[in-house]
């Protein structure tokens, strides 16, 4: 667990991160939105402290992250960048190894765990074990920086715009990978975007920042339904609100029994992907595979607040 | 190809020249005078040439290693407040002409190699300190963070990260000064070290053109080797990080 208990950093007597608080459990994933230089970036930082607290503390699992040597604290928080950082002048395998080799792992257990990784990201190790980073194409150094940060089993997992770079396929499909893989791994993970609609789909909750202060800490369907200030409403998109809170819930939710027309919809499928399916095939119903169907009245349904 | 087998091939015609001198005085006869011998005997030629090259090795080395830990000092910690008086010294070592420094060095010294050397070293400075802390100091932001992320003490990011990164401009430094200290090596046959500057001289004193020829080309096609063994290897360097 990740307690951040009133902290603040200010430059030249500016506060850029102004007395903010927030609990993130074990294995949950927050998510931190909000405008250019609201402190995203500096509050991320000071949680592995390549940043120095102006005052306020962390506490990871209650401990006090200022009673720790920096670097020994960095070991154990993974932190992926936009822009990726991998080092230029080592291979693929080594630049995971990283921090793996500073803890001082057996040799054995470090090619074991790289590979692993390399798999997990659909990197083929016996392909990209060696290569250097120049030699990755944008999205493959991206995931290469992912999985660096993820080398040593981190307690936490710090993300600064990781998918900024990438194209919307490889993005969409990149935020699958990781939520599934911040599943498996149980990670608690911190990741900062300004993309409203990774926000909502990767987040288990959702932080919004303005001008250094946390505005609103809740669940995305909270944070559509009840934005805690005009500014919240106006990041999330007001037009895009009902949408957003479709797609955060599975065909599998609102399924109900009935029979319907047509080509059936995944249970996985969003409510999202069912209203789309519906206006485009001018269906009012549509089977769900395995039984049930979904209606057109009660996607609407669930598009309001309640 | 041809930047391969011109260097090699120059090699090899070097190598036969200091093997055996002698073979090579037809062509050299044409630039003596009065039936001046062609090929310089006095001292062996190979002997001078591998003494030239220690002198001038051991001067890179010193000024390499200087350099280096000056710009590592200047780039870090309290060591920054120092970068504009490091500049100046170096730059200063750079700009005193050499002869100057032999004639200063030779009162303390004595006649010599040490003179030579010291002449050497602060001529050398410049181009590796510079070079160094351009390496040191231009690496790619997100690579600089990422190292402090991942939890390397500043000793491993040194070691591990910002030496290797500015190797290839080390490199380039350690080029430019060894091709300078082998012209400049030269002078020190003035105060009595034992370089190939010995034949130039004698060539010179007793109007023998032969024997300034032989001297420089055989400086000449050592510059000109070494300056093609740096560069292979910074281009080495700066493949393997993608830079080319
Ligand atoms: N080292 C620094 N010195 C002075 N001001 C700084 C420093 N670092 C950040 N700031 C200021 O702090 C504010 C917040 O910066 P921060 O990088 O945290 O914003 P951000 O929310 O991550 O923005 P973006 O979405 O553009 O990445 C900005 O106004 C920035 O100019
Ligand atoms: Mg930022």
């Amino acid at each position: 667990m990740i307690e951040i208990r009133h902290l603040t950093r200010v430059y030249d007597g500016v506060p850029v991160v102004n007395d903010v608080s927030l609990t993130i459990g074990t294995g949950e994933l927050a998510v931190l939105v909000g405008t250019s230089g609201s402190g995203k970036t500096t509050l991320l930082r000071m949680i592995n402290r390549l940043v120095q607290p102006t005052s306020g503390q962390v506490l990871v699992e209650g401990v006090d992250t200022a009673t720790l040597p920096a670097h020994l604290l960095r070991r154990r928080i993974g932190y992926a960048i936009q822009g990726h950082g991998l080092f230029p002048h080592r291979t693929v395998a080594q630049n995971i190894a990283t921090v793996p080799r500073l803890l001082g792992w057996p040799r054995a257990r470090i090619d074991a765990r790289v590979d692993e990784l390399l798999a997990l990201f659909q990197l083929d190790p016996a392909t990209f074990r060696n290569r250097m980073p120049h030699q990755l194409s944008g999205g493959q150094a991206q995931r290469v920086g992912v999985a660096r940060a993820l080398a040593a089993k981190p307690d936490l997992l710090l993300m600064d715009e990781p998918f900024g770079a990438l194209d919307p396929l490889i993005r969409a499909k990149a935020q699958a990978d990781l939520r599934a893989i911040q599943q498996k791994l149980g990670t608690t993970l911190i990741l900062v975007t300004h993309d409203m609609q990774e926000a909502v789909d990767l987040g288990d909750r959702i932080a919004v920042m303005d001008g250094g202060r946390l505005l609103q800490y809740d669940h995305p369907a909270r944070i559509l339904t009840q934005p805690a200030a005009p500014f919240v409403r106006d990041l999330i998109g007001a037009t895009d609100r009902p949408l957003r809170l479709l797609s955060l819930k599975t065909v599998g939710d609102l399924a109900q029994p009935g029979d319907a027309e047509g080509p059936a919809i995944p249970p996985e499928a969003t409510l999202h992907d069912a209203l789309a399916e519906c206006l485009w095939t001018g269906r009012t119903a549509l089977p769900v595979q395995g039984g049930g169907i979904v209606t057109l009245d009660a996607l609407r349904a669930e598009a309001r607040p309640r | 190809m041809i930047r391969r087998i011109l260097p090699a091939l120059a090699g090899l015609a070097l190598l036969a020249f200091l093997i055996s001198p002698g073979s090579f005085a037809p062509l050299f006869q044409p630039f003596t005078r009065n039936n001046a011998p062609a090929i310089y005997t006095q001292t062996s030629l190979l002997s001078l040439t591998l003494s030239h090259l220690a002198i001038v090795a051991l001067a890179v080395a010193a000024s390499t290693v200087a350099g280096l830990v000056l710009a590592i000092l200047v780039t870090r910690g309290a060591g920054r407040e120092f970068l504009p008086l490091a500049r100046t010294v170096t730059a200063v070592g750079q700009t005193f002409p050499p002869v100057a420094v032999l004639a200063l060095a030779v009162p303390v010294l004595g006649f010599g190699t040490g003179p030579t050397l010291v002449a050497l070293f602060l001529y050398g400075l410049l181009p590796v300190f510079e070079n160094a802390l351009a390496g040191l100091s231009n690496q790619p932001a997100p690579v600089a963070e990422a190292a402090r992320a991942m939890g390397l003490t500043p000793r491993q990011r040194l070691w591990q990260i910002d030496l290797p990164l500015a190797l290839p401009l080390l490199l380039a430094g350690m080029r430019l000064t060894a091709v300078i200290s082998l012209g400049t090596a030269t002078i020190g046959s003035t105060v009595a070290a034992r370089t190939l500057g010995e034949v130039i001289i004698a060539g010179l004193l007793s109007s023998n053109t032969a024997f300034v020829l032989q001297g420089g080309l055989v400086v000449g096609i050592l510059a000109v080797l070494i300056h093609h063994a740096f560069q292979a290897a910074e281009v080495r360097a700066r493949r393997r990080m993608g830079l080319d």
